[in-house]
C-alpha cells in the first residue's frame, strides 16, 4: 500500500510519542456531555492535530471548525483547560504527558454541533458599522500616507475574527440581554481602525456611545489577555474611542459651546 | 433513516458566486454594483477563505519603488516565469490593470506599508524584475480579504455561510443554477441563477504535504467538468520551494518568498549557498554570477538578481536535488537564512507572522536561526478553460476566476501574481456574468428527478453499511499523489498513480459515514472526495499527455522542454463518464508584443 511507504519516509523520532486523554464537549443545543479520547501524540503536534485524530479514527463526525491551521484565519477558536485558545496554535507540549486535557466550545455563542458555535452575532454587530468614506485623493491621483501614520491601524488590521475577544468578554459571556446594545471588543477594534485611519471622514462617535454600548466596557482587559494576535485592544483601541467619545459628549466646555450655538 | 426526498429550500439569483476568496468577493462586488442581485456561497465563515493565508504581497507595476517598472515589464516576466505557455491576452490583461485594482483596495481602507514619500511599498519578489509587491508586512491577504468583506457588507449581496455547492445545474446547455448543502443543518439548498462564477479555489489537499487548507478540494474544477466545461494544462502544479519540514505536524506550512524577497537566502548544510549552482540558461543571463553581485542587487538594480528569487518551478526542484545529494537539513529540507542577513528588528517588522509562526510552532527563533524549508505543494496553474476578456468558460453563463481558472500563469506562476489575478479577473468575472444575467431570461424550471437524484447519491455514504471510511480514503488518495505525482514525475509512476486513482473511484462507491446530517466533517469529506479525484486523474493524465518538462510539470524521462509542446495546452474534456485530452494550439501572441522578449535584457 502507498500509505505503508509514506508512513516509513517520515518516521517519528523513538520516544517522542506519549499518550494524552482528551476531554471533548460532543452534543448540540438540546445537550451533551463531555467523552473521553485516548489518543497517541508526537512531537511538535498542537491540539488541532489531535481532534483530528480523533475524527479519523474514533469519532468521524466529531465537529470542528477550522481552515488553515497555521494561525492566520482565527476559525479554530475554543476553551482548553478553561482558557479560550486557538486549536492550532496550541502545542500540545504546553501539557504534562498522562495529563487529561478538556476541549469544549466558546460558551458565549449558541452551540450548534461539538465544538463548533454560532458566531453570527459578529457578523450581524459587523453590518451596524458605517462604512470607510475616504478624504479626496491628491492631484497625482494618489492617498499619501506616511508609515508612522498607518502603524497604529495596522495593529488592528491585523484581527483575524477569531472572537475569542468576544468569547471572554463579561459583557456579553454572563449576560446575554447584553448583547442587543454591546457590539464587543471585535468591533471596538474595528471602529477605532476607522476612526483613526489617516483617510476616513465618516464619524462613528454616535453610534459608538448609542448602539454599540462602548459605556458597558469596564476595561477589565480580558480580551487583550487572550487575543492571538497580541493586539493590544484595551489600550489601543478601546481606551481611545472612549476619550473621544467622553470629549464628545461630556466635555463641558464644548456641551456650552453646544448649548450656546445650537449645534 | 436519510430520506433522499428530504425537502430543499429554492433561492434565485441574476448571479451565483461560488467562493468568497478574493475572486468570488471582487466578482460579487462588481456583479452587485452592475445591479443584479447576487448570492454570495462560501463553504467556511465569510473572511476565512484561502487568501486570508496569502503572505508576500499583490503584484502591479505601479513604479513606486523602482519608476522603470511598468505593465511591460511585469508582462514580460510573467510570460518568461509562465515559460511561455501563458495566454498572452490574460497575462496582458493582468499587467495593465493590476496597479488600478490595487489602488481601489487603498480607497475602500485597506493600509499597505508606505514608502519614505507615503505612497505604498512595493518588496523584490522571485520572478519579478522590480520590487512589485504591494504588502503589509507578510499578512497581505488578511488585509486583502478583510477590505473586500468589509466593503461587501454594505452592497447589498445575500452570503450564504458554511454552504456547499456539490452540482451545477444545465439546461439545454446553459448554466441554470446549482444545488447544495448547509453544512450545519445538512439540508440541501438550490439555487435558480440566471450565471454562475466559479472562484472556488484550488486543489492542494489532493496531496499530503501542501500549504492549502481543507477548503483546497478541487470543487470548482470537478463542477465545471460535471457541467460539460473544458480544462487545461492540470499537469501545471506548483511546488512551492519554502514550506516548515519540522515539526511534522507544521509540515506543508508556508514560509512566503518575501524572506527571500528581504534578503533571506537559502544554504546547504554546508552553508553554502547551492542556487549559484542551479542557474538554468533560460535565466543565465538576468542572474547574479556572485554572492556579492547578488547581494548588491537588494540596492542597486543595474546588478543582476539573485539566483535566490529565481522562479518557484527552478527553487523547488533546486532544493529537491540537494536533499537527494544528501545535502540536506537534519530534517529532510534546506536551512533558510534571515537571521545573519538582517538585523532582528528588521525582521520582526517586516515579517512579524513568519516570526510568530516558527516561534509558536518550531521553537525557532527566525532572527537567531536559519529556518528549515522543503518544497509544499501551493498552487495549480491549470485549471477552468475561459476567455481572457469575459472569463467565460465553455458552458453558456458559467464564468470562472481565481485559481480554478487557467491560462494567465501558464507552466508556472510567480509570487504575487495571484492576489493581483484575483483582483483582475475577478472583477471582470463579476462584470460579465452580470451582463450576461441582465441579458438572459429569467432561469428555466429545474427537473426534479435531477435533483432527486442528486441528492439522493449525496446521501448515500449515510445508507453504506461496510463501506471505507472517507478519512483512509483521502489519506490514500494523499499518499498517491505525493509518491507518485510529484515534483519530479515519471511515466511508470504516473501510470502507476493512474490505477491507484481507479480503485479510490471504486472505494468511493460504497463509502461509510457515522452519524447524521447536522454538522458531520466526515459526510462533507465524503462529498469533496469526488471532486479530488476527479482532479487528480485530470491532473495524471495531463502530465502523461506531455512528455516534456517544463514550468511546474518536470519528467524524468523527458528532461527537456520541448518546443512543439511549449505551444499547445493540453486539453482535458468529459465524455461519456470519461476523460479526453487532446493537444490544441495556444492563442497567438502579436507581433508588437513579441518584440518584447527579443529585447536583450
Amino acid at each position: 500500500m502507498a500509505a505503508a511507504v509514506a508512513e516509513a519516509s517520515t518516521p517519528a523520532p523513538a520516544g517522542a510519542k506519549s499518550t494524552y486523554t482528551m476531554r471533548v464537549w460532543r452534543g448540540d443545543s438540546s445537550g451533551g456531555q463531555f467523552q473521553e479520547y485516548v489518543v497517541p501524540v508526537e512531537e511538535g503536534m498542537v491540539v488541532l492535530d489531535v481532534i483530528h485524530r480523533i475524527q479519523a479514527t474514533q469519532a468521524n463526525d466529531l465537529a470542528v471548525r477550522w481552515n488553515c491551521k497555521a494561525g492566520k484565519c482565527g476559525s479554530c477558536s475554543a476553551e482548553i483547560n478553561g482558557k479560550p485558545r486557538l486549536m492550532c496554535m496550541t502545542r500540545m507540549n504546553l501539557f504534562q504527558a498522562g495529563e487529561t486535557i478538556t476541549v469544549a466550545p466558546m460558551r458565549t455563542f449558541p452551540l450548534i454541533r461539538d465544538l463548533v458555535t454560532d458566531v453570527s452575532f459578529n457578523f450581524e454587530k459587523a453590518k451596524m458599522v458605517p462604512a470607510f468614506k475616504p478624504k479626496a485623493k491628491e492631484a497625482d491621483g494618489t492617498h499619501r500616507m506616511f508609515q508612522e501614520d498607518v502603524d497604529r491601524v495596522q495593529e488592528f488590521h491585523k484581527c483575524i475574527e477569531c472572537f475569542l475577544c468576544q468569547n471572554v468578554c463579561h459583557v456579553i459571556r454572563n449576560h446575554e440581554e447584553n448583547k442587543a446594545a454591546f457590539a464587543g471588543p471585535r468591533l471596538f477594534v474595528r471602529l477605532a481602525s476607522l476612526e483613526m485611519h489617516p483617510l476616513d471622514t465618516n464619524d462613528r462617535r454616535e453610534l459608538l456611545k448609542a448602539k454599540a454600548g462602548l459605556g458597558y466596557c469596564n476595561i477589565t482587559k480580558c480580551c487583550t489577555e487572550v487575543c492571538p494576535e497580541h493586539i493590544h485592544i484595551t489600550d489601543n483601541a478601546i481606551i481611545p474611542l472612549k476619550e473621544r467619545v467622553v470629549s464628545e459628549y461630556y466635555d463641558p466646555v464644548l456641551w456650552a459651546v453646544r448649548k450656546l450655538t445650537g449645534k | 433513516m436519510m430520506a433522499a426526498e428530504d425537502r430543499y429550500e429554492t433561492q434565485e439569483y441574476d448571479v451565483l458566486i461560488v467562493g468568497a476568496g478574493g475572486a468570488g468577493l471582487r466578482a460579487a462586488i462588481e456583479a452587485s454594483a452592475a445591479g443584479c442581485r447576487t448570492a454570495l456561497v462560501c463553504k467556511s465563515l465569510l473572511g476565512k477563505a484561502h487568501t486570508v493565508m496569502a503572505e508576500g504581497g499583490i503584484a502591479a507595476a505601479m513604479g513606486n519603488v523602482w519608476p522603470e517598472d511598468n505593465w511591460k515589464v511585469h508582462f514580460r516576466d510573467t510570460m518568461r516565469g509562465g515559460k511561455m505557455l501563458n495566454n498572452w491576452r490574460m497575462a496582458q490583461i493582468h499587467a495593465q490593470e493590476a496597479p488600478d485594482r490595487v489602488l481601489e483596495l487603498e480607497e475602500w481602507g485597506a493600509l499597505f506599508d508606505r514608502t519614505p514619500d507615503g505612497r505604498i511599498l512595493q518588496r523584490d519578489f522571485g520572478g519579478h524584475r522590480y520590487a512589485r509587491l504591494a504588502h503589509v508586512g507578510d499578512r497581505t491577504g488578511l488585509e486583502m480579504i478583510r477590505t473586500l468583506q468589509q466593503h461587501a457588507v454594505h452592497k447589498g449581496i445575500d452570503v450564504f455561510m458554511e454552504c456547499n455547492i456539490q452540482r451545477l445545474l444545465v439546461d439545454a446547455g446553459r448554466i441554470n443554477g446549482a444545488l447544495g448543502y448547509w453544512r450545519e443543518s445538512g439540508k440541501f439548498i438550490l439555487f435558480k441563477a440566471k450565471a454562475v462564477v466559479l472562484a472556488t479555489g484550488g486543489v492542494g489537499k489532493c496531496w499530503k504535504i501542501t500549504s492549502n487548507s481543507w477548503e483546497y478540494t478541487a470543487d470548482g474544477i470537478t463542477l465545471a467538468l460535471d457541467a460539460g466545461a473544458e480544462l487545461i494544462d492540470m499537469e501545471m502544479v506548483q511546488f512551492h520551494p519554502t514550506g516548515m519540514v519540522w515539526p511534522p505536524s507544521v509540515r506543508g506550512i508556508l514560509v512566503t518568498e518575501g524572506v527571500r524577497g528581504d534578503g533571506g537566502t537559502l544554504r546547504n548544510a554546508a552553508g553554502s549557498r547551492f542556487m549559484f549552482n542551479y542557474v538554468t540558461d533560460y535565466f543565465r543571463a538576468e542572474t547574479a554570477e556572485t554572492e556579492a553581485e547578488a547581494d548588491a542587487w537588494y540596492e542597486d538594480k543595474r546588478n543582476r538578481r539573485t539566483p535566490d528569487l529565481l522562479p518557484r518551478d527552478e527553487v523547488a526542484r533546486a532544493i529537491n536535488s540537494e536533499v537527494k545529494a544528501g545535502r540536506g537539513s537534519p530534517h529532510g529540507g534546506v536551512f533558510l537564512d534571515i537571521a545573519t542577513r538582517r538585523p532582528a528588528d528588521y525582521i520582526k517588522k517586516r515579517l512579524p507572522s513568519m516570526y510568530h509562526q516558527f516561534m509558536e510552532l518550531a521553537d525557532v527563533d527566525i532572527t537567531s536561526t536559519p529556518m528549515e524549508v522543503g518544497p509544499t505543494l501551493h498552487y495549480i496553474m491549470g485549471g477552468v478553460r475561459v476567455n481572457a476578456d469575459t472569463t467565460a468558460t465553455t458552458v453558456p453563463g458559467l464564468f470562472a476566476a481565481g485559481e480554478v481558472a487557467a491560462g494567465l500563469h501558464g507552466a508556472n506562476r510567480l509570487g504575487g501574481n495571484s492576489l493581483s489575478d484575483l483582483l483582475v479577473f475577478g472583477r471582470r468575472a463579476g462584470q460579465h456574468a452580470a451582463e450576461y444575467a441582465k441579458a438572459s431570461k429569467a432561469p428555466g424550471a429545474v427537473n426534479p428527478a435531477q435533483i432527486e437524484q442528486y441528492t439522493h447519491d449525496m446521501l448515500a455514504p449515510f445508507e453504506s453499511s461496510d463501506g471505507a471510511n472517507p478519512y483512509s480514503l483521502h489519506t490514500d488518495l494523499q499518499d498517491c499523489m505525493q509518491n507518485l505525482v510529484g515534483i519530479i514525475r515519471t511515466e511508470a509512476e504516473l501510470v502507476r498513480a493512474l490505477d491507484e486513482l481507479k480503485q479510490l473511484k471504486e472505494r468511493l462507491k460504497s463509502v461509510h459515514v457515522e452519524g447524521h446530517r447536522q454538522y458531520n466533517p466526515g459526510w462533507h469529506l465524503a462529498l469533496d472526495l469526488h471532486h479530488m479525484i476527479t482532479a487528480s486523474e485530470a491532473c495524471t493524465r495531463g502530465a502523461i499527455e506531455r512528455k516534456e518538462s517544463r514550468g511546474g510539470h518536470t519528467r524524468d524521462d523527458y528532461p527537456e522542454a520541448d518546443p512543439k509542446l511549449g505551444k499547445v495546452n493540453i486539453v482535458v474534456r468529459p465524455k461519456d463518464g470519461e476523460l479526453t485530452l487532446t493537444q490544441e494550439p495556444l492563442p497567438e501572441m502579436p507581433a508588437e508584443l513579441q518584440e518584447l522578449f527579443e529585447e536583450a535584457h
